[in-house]
């Protein structure tokens, strides 16, 4: 009787998720793995089909943001489709995307300034993108809750920039993150720039565990990392 | 009513045509070449070089030699027919039936038109007139047959209106060759001492058929509708020139224009019924460029309204599509831009350009994916009508190592990389827009800055890689090298710093050109 109790128990946490917005990935190609970050998501898999919201605080916070897209975009435009990428102030340079795996040419940029929520609507609505990635400044509970909206329906991720928010409101969004730029690390303290690392925060995530990372880009994949080694403290005492 | 037929007469066509392109080549004679067994043979010559008795068919190098002042051009191949094709369409103001007449003229079935004018006076120079302005020579004769019309363009004299019924008064002192006889048959007319057609036309026609009768068809040529010289027989142009025996032109047909029009009872004046316009003007378009396989790339809906004004919007397409629905909503975007004023009482709604649509093509990728994807050409449609078409980019690699110029905009969605992504160095995600300058603290040359101020912040740098060297392209650009330096600074920031100038210059530079990830 027990057993029959916590089966009913997952079946109805599974209709919850499903009402929220949160589908079970019919293709694996979607998965995208984030090592162990994947386990503060609900099912264990990074939300596609949800928007992801990134406070930027500064300038360096929001070219990280951006890595961390570019990163993830990666996994998504592997097999093929297409992105659209918004932007208002910053000026994303194609050949870096190279870097994180991803054909830039299947990338479509709008530099815009005004229409901005619009124009991100519109896109998330259009079944033939896999992503969409719009740096906004400002969105309201009511616009956020729109674009989640286009977004679960047509099962386009939305990735939202926000540089320099000037408050941090309650979205609709599923996910916020906040992504900050790390020092690099070298092995064996050799000279140069390592690998790009960044301290990743999930600051919220519906359903799942709010939680906090250190994460390098390296091999075409993240991977977690301690940054706190032996290593980069000996680059650090020669570099002080 | 008798039937009445004008011919115009280009003699200079090509080389005109040259003219007006380049106007310093009027006032010099100028022949046009192309090559014919290993030599250049003239193919066309202007009034100046026929003046200066040089000849189609001379070898370029001997005219060349006879004039050294001649204007030597390379000839187009099809140049003539395509001029005549789109003049014929142009001269369908004249008459609603014209035909291309060989590779030097045109035909207009004149036959009720001249009055139009005011009589066949002012109609044949009105076409004069008009063909001179865009500057072509023309000579212009109207008779009531082709033959009659034709032999007075190219051999009248400056009369070149016959009144009707005289041809063959008008026809009498004019050389055997008027009558668009082969070249053998007027030939061997001119040997028998028949040099001008009073002086065989009276003969009987048995007795001309009998020497010039019908050759054996063994070259007639068979090209609808162009009427050469020396297709026909003797007899059977002389009765054409008189008009006992009929001639058919076969006129030019000009595509219909990609139209619609909606007349309203009532003037319109509300959104509800201009949308209702706009989608039966589509429904209807889109079914015939659907049959024809063709697609909108841009069209124009013009309202007409009531007080006589017109208002107009304009939508344009990425792909060529006759997909209604997606039009509609292209022009849904800009109905609040149309003022009905008193209402409207015409739609007309018009393709003005269209191109080829293949929906084999569609269905193929519809699933796929990827750029090729319809929806994304429509999303962009719609985008680029509201936001416009410049703030829509797509990137493609250039063959230049300045970073500004190292990416090109595609020119399409279909557009494919023609060469690779360059990867082999760092590169900043984010380039700003223009390079800012920084003050730095460089310590030795070709060493890294061991800080900076940027924005007001000093940033100590940590960890640097460089420099890179990247020279300016002296044959775009001419300007000094830069040195590019990866650094990271304590707080883990990554920038792209250059130096502008070498290190011993006195005046060299620091800028922040990026950021990295």
């Amino acid at each position: 009787m027990p057993a029959l109790k916590a089966d009913i128990i997952t079946q109805l946490k599974k209709d919850i998720l499903a009402l929220q917005g949160f589908r079970p990935l019919v293709h694996s190609q979607q998965m995208i793995n984030l090592g162990t970050i994947n386990h503060s998501f609900p099912n264990a898999q990074f939300p596609v089909g949800v928007n992801h919201e990134f406070i930027c605080n500064s300038s360096e916070s929001l070219t990280a943001s951006s890595g961390f897209i570019a990163g993830i975009l990666s996994s998504m435009l592997q097999k093929g489709g297409a992105a659209v990428w918004i932007n208002s102030s910053q000026i994303i340079f194609p050949p870096a995307l190279v870097s994180f795996g991803i054909d830039p040419s299947q990338l479509i940029f709008i530099h815009i300034k005004k229409d901005l929520l619009w124009t991100m609507e519109e896109a998330l609505k259009c079944e033939g993108l896999t992503a969409v990635v719009g740096e906004i400044a400002s969105v309201d509970l009511t616009s956020s809750r729109r674009l989640q909206l286009a977004s679960e329906k047509s099962r386009v991720t939305g990735f939202l920039l926000r540089p320099h928010p000037r408050q941090l409101n309650t979205t609709a969004c599923t996910c916020r993150w906040q992504v900050h730029p790390l020092q690099s690390k070298t092995t064996n303290g050799l000279p140069g720039v390592g690998f790009p690392c960044w301290q990743v925060e999930l600051e919220k995530v519906r359903n799942g565990k709010p939680g906090s990372w250190q994460l390098e880009w390296s091999n075409g994949k993240f991977q977690v990392v301690d940054l706190n080694d032996s290593s980069i403290s000996g680059e650090h005492k020669k570099a002080v | 009513m008798s039937n009445r037929f004008a011919t115009i007469w280009f003699p200079y066509l090509k080389t005109d045509w040259f003219s007006v392109r380049q106007p310093n080549l009027i006032n010099e004679p100028l022949v046009l070449v192309s090559p014919d067994h290993g030599r250049m043979v003239i193919t066309a010559a202007n009034k100046l070089a026929k003046g200066q008795s040089i000849q189609t068919g001379m070898v370029a190098a001997d005219a060349k030699a006879m004039y050294p002042s001649l204007t030597v051009i390379d000839d187009r191949p099809g140049l003539a027919e395509q001029l005549l094709n789109r003049m014929a369409e142009w001269c369908i103001r004249f008459s609603p039936a014209v035909a291309v007449d060989g590779d030097d003229g045109l035909i207009l079935d004149a036959t009720g038109c001249s009055h139009l004018w005011g009589g066949d006076t002012t109609y044949v120079n009105d076409i004069t007139e008009r063909f001179r302005k865009y500057g072509y020579t023309v000579r212009v004769a109207i008779a009531d047959t082709i033959g009659a019309a034709w032999a007075m363009s190219r051999f009248g004299n400056d009369k070149c209106i016959i009144e009707s019924g005289q041809q063959s008064t008008a026809l009498l002192y004019l050389p055997a060759a008027a009558l668009r006889i082969d070249d053998d048959t007027a030939a061997r007319l001119n040997k028998l001492g028949l040099r001008q057609i009073k002086d065989f036309i009276g003969m009987p026609r048995s007795a001309l058929r009998r020497r010039f009768g019908p050759k054996v068809s063994k070259q007639r040529r068979t090209e609808g509708g162009k009427m050469g010289t020396g297709d026909e027989d003797l007899v059977t142009r002389i009765n054409q020139a008189l008009g006992i025996e009929e001639e058919f032109i076969q006129p030019i047909h000009s595509p219909p224009p990609y139209q619609e029009r909606l007349p309203c009872l009532e003037p319109i004046v509300t959104a509800t019924g201009i949308e209702i316009a706009i989608q039966r003007l589509l429904e209807v378009l889109c079914k015939r460029l659907k049959q024809e396989g063709k697609g909108i790339r841009t069209a124009v809906l013009k309202c007409y309204r009531v007080d006589s004004k017109i208002e107009q919007v304009e939508i344009g397409t990425i792909r060529a599509s006759h997909h209604a629905e997606h039009l509609f909503r292209l022009f849904e975007l800009k109905i609040s831009s149309i003022e009905p004023g008193l209402g409207i009482e015409l739609f007309l709604l018009e393709a003005t350009k269209v191109e080829d649509h293949s929906s084999l093509q569609e269905t193929i990728w519809k699933s796929a994916g990827g750029l090729q994807d319809e929806r994304i050409s429509e999303l962009l449609d719609s985008l680029s009508n509201r936001i416009g078409a410049g703030a829509i980019r797509r990137y493609l690699p250039a063959e230049h190592y300045w970073p500004e110029r190292s990416v090109r905009p595609a020119i399409s969605l279909d557009e494919i990389a023609t060469t690779v992504w360059k990867v082999e160095r760092p590169r900043p995600l984010q380039l700003l827009v223009k390079p800012e300058s920084v003050e730095v603290m460089a310590p030795i040359p070709d060493y890294p800055p061991m800080n900076f101020r940027y924005k007001g912040k000093l940033h100590k740098i940590i960890k640097a890689d460089g420099p890179e060297r990247i020279e300016q392209e002296w044959w775009l650009e001419q300007g000094q090298h830069r040195d590019y330096y990866f650094v990271e600074d304590d707080q883990g920031c990554r920038y792209w710093l250059f130096r502008l100038g070498h290190y011993d210059d006195v005046s060299y530079q620091w800028f922040v050109h990026g950021l990295f990830v």
